[in-house]
């Protein structure tokens, strides 16, 4: 089966261009993977092509890159399920890291996240004999953030990180998690405070599931990111914008049906932070203007007994 | 200029384990290694880890036994005890480390079923196990602080006055040759798949260590002993878990048998891998196979079975070939998989170099012969990679001089310059996959005296090829180009000393299945064999044999 490729190139040692794009046209069996297919290149079309990859079985984690503009794991990554109808493939480096050659990117910052969460377990003794007693169901439980082999595919396509380099980002927090909800841990309070930062912690997450798409060993960080805001509200971190923010939507919508969004910033930023309601102003005056300022008063929707029902029912 | 107490080449389980004993003891530690250490191979295992727990009922001996009637009688019998004495605490201590390892009802840690051991011994994280455990080992590192050269390629050992001093290593990031400094060197590298084709190994499983160590001068010892396991996915090769028959899947041929009912009729699709490698294959050679298959049926287990307990085979099954485990059978066939062979070791994992140690696949203890037990792999290298550490500590006291010479650097600079400036010529992986086919073909489930002289005769050819090869890319970043040209060299190493081993052994035992020698031969050899690299001899290499050290099961007929 014919196999056209689309890959930028980089090298750092050629002043003369930026990045390129170069084309492979390759013939290669109809099962193969994209990998597969990137090796046949650097094997016998072009070997300078840098890429890593090591196991071919989606457990290593090397070989994280862009296929036709979302991060995946090439080896797994089948070419009839990219290009069905011979469509070109196009590969690029992950994102929001930076490329040391063609499709190889520097995970420094990546494992500096991770280190950053202390990964590692802080128990606070020391069984007398054997191994420490937990349930079967709370060891299950962590299994799939042990899933994570750290490719970085969430990170590449996190939309957070694109404008923020701040954010602790996808990964690091599904790690954290893990030790979050270990029974064996006891440092959870500790561990919850850290990330609940303003600026980079657990609130800067937008939810756009980007993290949840790519992560190809179903990992979910948004889902433990969710997870821990809910554990550091729990525990009693209130104090940040996002705590206080989802404590307002939380609060507007089980008593109102609909959020006050007049009154959210104020909730949200706290009636004395000036500094962030004055950026609020032109957003006030344009929504003014064009017909969307939310209502001074605020009313409750039709039906909104059924929404308390519902609120009732899940806050037991 | 770079210098530790302890040098530990390779970051998968035996190399982080062993740097995790170095540090605890107050040395300056580092680890090199190819690759970032969460991509190593140690990934890779699935089905679990064998410890005989005593506050469970069972008993070192009774693993001790199983391993050994696994290796055929060839496993040295005080290293196989050290291990079976060792592992139920070394077992505990990855699980306070922080392994998830699966429960049972009352807390504490669960098993399940593995081949060769009528005891469910073997403790698991579901099917990740190996990438569980070398996780958590990253984790201990990261918490010490742990010196890491990472993506730095070692080309040579510095031996100084008959003592390992240290390594020459390539940073691939940015093409420099460093010498790094070590008063003793941990040699964890791995195995050395890719001198086959096709193997379940990764693609940096390429022997670089026990070639090394081999040009040093330290013998590897049974390196005919290939493992070919019996369930790996068809076309791609891929590993599928012993666990899978550990929790109760049939092998079935294409008449719908459970055909080990015939070779294995007490142990069944339990058997030692061996034997159910060489089952399968007369199966398929006798044709009753499908498509050159056998068909691993898990569906009697159930769809939530499989997706908690096998979820990784369930992934790897869907993902490469399409098919649902819980609906349908999956064509595996024998794929190589494991040496037992490697560097020889004494049972703390000392080399016949002083300040040369060995732990994990690349070395031979020797703990598992002629056959390897499943699960006894993760176990070899905690044990090992702690004890070898251990011993290098004491050694390490030991020595006040370091290595002074930078005579090893420069000789290394110009070789790698003389490869990247040779003219255009042989593609690297032509030459590769030509001798590693045909050591599958030479050396493969079935041998004798004509596929191993084939496969000789090939490598002779490989051998011819090799100074021809050429590296088109020039350039000093990240050049997988020039390493594959060095990797490439280390094969070959490997390949010889394991047809060496092969014609040496003139019996079958274990993995070492010869169709024109078909009884195992106690009297003549119940022995290792020894390959030397020895520049003094033809084709540069020597063989010996060593006995075996049997201290309290004396060798029976081996049936299961």
């Amino acid at each position: 089966m014919n196999v056209n490729l689309k890959v930028k190139r980089f090298d750092p040692a050629d002043s003369t261009r930026d990045s390129w794009w170069q084309e492979y046209n390759i013939d290669i069996h109809q099962d193969s993977t994209v990998l597969d297919a990137l090796i046949h290149v650097r094997e016998y079309e072009d070997t300078s092509l840098a890429l890593r990859c090591a196991c071919r079985a989606s457990i290593c984690g090397s070989c994280g890159m862009k296929v036709n503009g979302s991060a995946k794991l090439v080896c797994k990554t089948r070419i009839a399920g990219v290009a069905p109808n011979g469509e070109q493939i196009i590969v690029e480096p992950m994102g929001n890291q930076p490329v040391i050659k063609d499709l190889v990117v520097s995970l420094d910052t990546f494992f500096n996240q991770v280190k950053r969460v202390e990964p590692y377990m802080q128990p606070d003794y020391v069984p007398e004999s054997g191994e420490y007693i937990a349930s079967n169901e709370s060891m299950e439980n962590l299994l799939t953030a042990m899933n994570c082999i750290m490719c970085g595919c969430c990170v590449s396509d996190c939309t957070v990180l694109e404008v923020d380099d701040n954010f602790i980002g996808p990964a690091a927090l599904a790690k954290a998690w893990r030790f979050v909800d270990d029974p064996r841990d006891a440092k959870k309070q500790d561990r919850l405070k850290d990330l609940n930062y303003e600026d980079g912690g657990i609130w800067d997450c937008t939810r756009c599931m980007q993290c949840v798409e790519v992560c190809p060993k179903g990992v979910n960080p948004m889902e433990r990111i969710m997870e821990l805001r809910d554990q550091a509200i729990k525990v009693g971190f209130r104090n940040t914008n996002g705590a206080r923010h989802a404590e307002a939507v939380y609060g507007d919508v089980g008593h109102s049906g609909w959020l006050d969004e007049l009154r959210l910033p104020i909730k949200t930023f706290g009636i004395f932070n000036f500094k962030e309601l004055i950026k609020l102003i032109p957003i006030g005056i344009k929504s003014q203007l064009v017909g969307k300022r939310p209502p001074i008063f605020h009313k409750s929707i039709p039906g909104v007994q059924n929404i308390r029902k519902i609120f009732e029912r899940y806050s037991k | 200029m770079f210098e530790h107490d302890i040098l530990i080449v390779g970051a998968g389980l035996a190399g982080l384990r062993a740097a995790v004993e170095g540090v605890k003891n107050g040395m300056n530690v580092a680890v090199v290694s190819k690759v970032h250490p969460v991509r190593s191979h140690s990934n890779a295992a699935q089905g679990g880890i064998n410890a005989p727990l005593t506050d469970r009922g069972d008993d070192w001996e009774g693993h001790a036994y199983d391993t050994i009637k696994g290796s055929d009688f060839l496993a040295d019998q005080d290293a196989v005890e050290v291990m079976s004495r060792e592992a139920g605490d070394a077992v505990i201590e990855l699980e306070r480390m922080g392994v998830i390892f699966t429960r049972g009802e009352d807390g504490k840690l669960g098993t399940r079923a593995f081949g060769g051991q009528k005891v469910a011994r073997t403790f698991f994280v579901g099917a990740i196990t190996g990438s569980a455990l070398l996780h958590v080992l990253y984790e201990q590192s990261l918490k010490l602080g742990l010196n890491v050269y990472e993506e730095w390629f070692v080309t040579k050992l510095i031996i100084e006055d008959g003592e390992c001093r240290g390594v020459i290593a390539y940073d691939m990031k940015n093409g420099e040759l460093h010498t790094i400094k070590a008063k003793a060197v941990i040699m964890a590298s791995g195995g050395n798949g890719r001198v086959f084709e096709p193997s379940t190994q990764a693609l940096i499983c390429t022997g670089d260590g026990i070639a090394l160590a081999y040009k040093a001068g330290v013998p590897l010892m049974d390196m005919e002993m290939i493992q070919y396991h019996p369930t790996t996915l068809a076309r791609t090769g891929i590993l599928l878990s012993e666990a899978a028959r550990g929790e109760g899947a049939y092998l079935l041929n294409s008449n719908g048998e459970r055909f080990m009912e015939k070779y294995a009729p007490d142990y069944m699709e339990l058997a030692s891998r061996d034997v159910v490698s060489r089952s399968e294959q007369t199966e398929i050679d006798e044709g009753r196979g499908i498509n050159g298959n056998v068909h691993l049926d898990l569906r009697h287990l159930g769809r939530d079975f499989i997706e908690k307990r096998l979820g990784y085979l369930q992934e790897v099954s869907l993902e490469f070939l399409g098919i649902d485990m819980a609906e349908n059978p999956v064509p595996v066939r024998p794929g190589m998989h494991y040496i037992m062979g490697g560097i020889k070791t004494d049972i703390n994992g000392l080399t016949e170099i002083p300040g040369l140690y060995a732990a994990g696949e690349c070395a031979n203890v020797s703990v598992h012969g002629a056959n390897r037990l499943g699960a006894n792999s993760l176990l070899d290298t905690v044990v090992f990679g702690r004890r070898s550490a251990q011993h290098a500590v004491e050694y390490v006291k030991s020595v006040s001089s370091n290595s002074k010479s930078e005579n090893d650097l420069k000789l290394e600079k110009e070789r790698l310059q003389a490869i990247l400036d040779r003219p255009k010529g042989e593609n690297i992986a032509k030459v590769r996959e030509d001798m590693a086919v045909n050591m599958t073909k030479g050396i493969g489930v079935w041998r004798d005296q004509k596929s191993i002289e084939g496969a000789l005769e090939n490598l002779k050819n490989t051998k011819k090829r090799l100074p021809n090869i050429s590296v088109e890319d020039k350039g000093k970043f990240f050049n997988t180009n020039l390493i594959f040209a060095l990797e490439l060299e280390f094969m070959v190493d490997n390949a010889e000393a394991i047809i060496h081993g092969a014609i040496t052994r003139k019996e079958s035992r274990g993995a070492n299945y010869r169709t024109d020698m078909p009884d195992r031969d106690d009297e003549n050899w119940l022995k290792h064999t020894l390959v030397y690299y020895d520049s003094n001899n033809e084709n540069n290499v020597r063989v010996e044999t060593s006995p075996v050290t049997i201290t309290k099961w004396e060798p029976v007929k081996r049936v299961y």
